[in-house]
């Protein structure tokens, strides 16, 4: 399958990479990783006229903590989150996600920003961020913006980015004592899109109970979900079995799954009340509950 | 567009489209057909090569995008006449039947292996959960990873 004509743009600095995306507006598509622009582009799904490839861009794959805020910048690919000690020492959840996004080989391209940045509510790392309580950094000509994750997803394939904004940077903030999160995904095989998943983040308190809590949810619905229904419950409770439980029924009442080929609404409005409910118990004991 | 490569330690240009995949540069362009077009759509592998050491799906990915980097492709795996210790694994232990899959299982194990010198079948297998083979072979081919890894780990090539 062969993609539509292009202009190929590999601009080496972000002005650059503005400067481009602010002239050439809605005909130009911001190429990072790839791994899901190419093939909606050999499918002719999207027919952009201009790419601005951001690759040769110096300075852009890292992961550090700065600010009391975890920064991941745009050309940080999964596979650098897989295998930083950074995540999997402090961010359990984004360690969780970055083993489970398509495979290893389309992880090796793929990039942590561009997953969000497509806006597909298939995608893993929107439930995980609006968990997290992450924003994104949106860099135009003009000057930069942050969006909150929680308004980053308008719709279907939609964001918050406007034409001639390309998102440089996730935030999230650091994680305060006695918390943890974790995600629990379901997928036919590796490599597939999943069936359904979720991503809890928990704070405890001293005394055993749920400070602060966030709950996302992945392909059951045109956006990824907040369960914020979900979240106001749980928050000041101790996170016992009969609490968890009603947590996760409610989370299941909040997504809006459509029948599918991964199988009918019914059934995985169901596995988000099964996967929520693993997700959260996951996320307590890693925070220490229970303890 | 003009893209220079290194592939499998050779200095190679083309003038190319934009929008030419790196897989089609590699086979028509540079003629160098071990690498195989299997699903076309991200999912099976078979397109597999380095690119600056890393195994990724090179269907998924435009040449110009390869520009002053380094490819390694199934054909750079022999040397002088000798099979590499991952081919000669996926020979002894009947690594495959039709052999589509190969070259990709082939380039994915070998970068694997540049990392791990031993590792258990649970390591292979998440290795190569990127590649598909529709032979159903995973076992053999699980086997003629860690033959692969033992005879590294000895000092083979």
């Amino acid at each position: 399958m062969i993609p539509g004509a292009f202009d190929y743009h590999a601009p080496t600095s972000i002005g650059d990479a503005t400067a481009l995306l602010a002239r050439l507006g809605e005909d130009a598509k911001v190429l990072s990783g790839g791994q899901s622009l190419i093939p909606l582009m050999k499918l002719r799904l999207a027919s952009p006229r201009h790419l601005v490839d951001i690759n040769r861009i110096p300075g852009l794959a890292y992961i550090r903590e700065t600010d009391g805020e975890l920064a991941i910048g745009a050309l940080t690919r999964e596979a650098d989150l897989e295998e930083s000690d950074l995540i999997r020492t402090r961010y359990p959840l984004l360690a969780d996600v970055s083993r489970v996004v398509a495979d290893p080989l389309v992880r090796n391209l793929a990039t942590v920003c561009g997953n969000l940045a497509h806006g597909d509510p298939a995608n893993d790392h929107p439930a995980a961020m609006l968990a997290l309580g992450a924003e994104v950094v949106a860099a135009a000509a003009r000057g930069q913006r942050r969006i909150p994750v929680r308004e980053f997803f308008t719709g279907p394939f939609s964001t918050a980015l406007a034409p001639g904004e390309v998102l440089i940077e996730i935030r999230v903030p650091t994680p305060a004592r006695r918390s943890a999160g974790a995600y629990v995904k379901l997928e036919r095989k590796v490599g597939d899109f999943a069936t359904a998943a979720v991503a809890a983040q928990v704070t405890l308190g001293d005394g055993g109970a749920i400070e602060g809590v966030g709950l996302g949810l992945t392909n059951v619905g045109p956006t990824p979900i907040q369960a914020t229904r979900a979240e106001a419950f749980l928050r000041g409770k101790r996170p016992d079995a009969a609490t968890l439980k009603e947590a996760a029924r409610l989370a299941a009442e909040e997504s809006r799954p459509t029948t599918d080929v991964r199988g009918p609404a019914e059934y995985k409005r169901d596995l988000v009340r099964v996967l929520a409910a693993r997700a959260l118990a996951k996320a307590v004991e890693r925070a220490g509950g229970g303890r | 567009m003009q893209v220079r490569v290194m592939i499998n330690g050779e200095k190679r240009e083309a003038d190319v489209a934009p929008r030419l995949l790196l897989v089609h540069l590699i086979r028509e362009v540079f003629r160098l057909t071990g690498t195989h077009i299997g699903c076309d759509t991200s999912h099976c592998g078979a397109c597999t090569v380095l690119l600056d050491g890393r195994p990724v799906k090179s269907c998924t990915l435009f040449a110009v995008q390869a520009d002053g980097r380094e490819l390694m492709t199934v054909e750079g795996l022999e040397q002088n006449g000798t099979l590499h210790p991952v081919q000669e694994g996926f020979m002894e232990e009947h690594g495959l039947q039709c052999g589509y899959c190969t070259p990709g299982m082939l380039m994915t194990s070998y970068a694997f292996l540049q990392r791990h010198k031993d590792p258990t079948e649970d390591e292979v297998r998440w290795a190569i959960s990127g590649n598909l083979c529709r032979c159903t072979g995973y076992v053999n081919i699980v086997k003629a990873v860690r033959y692969a890894a033992a005879k590294l780990r000895q000092g083979g090539a």
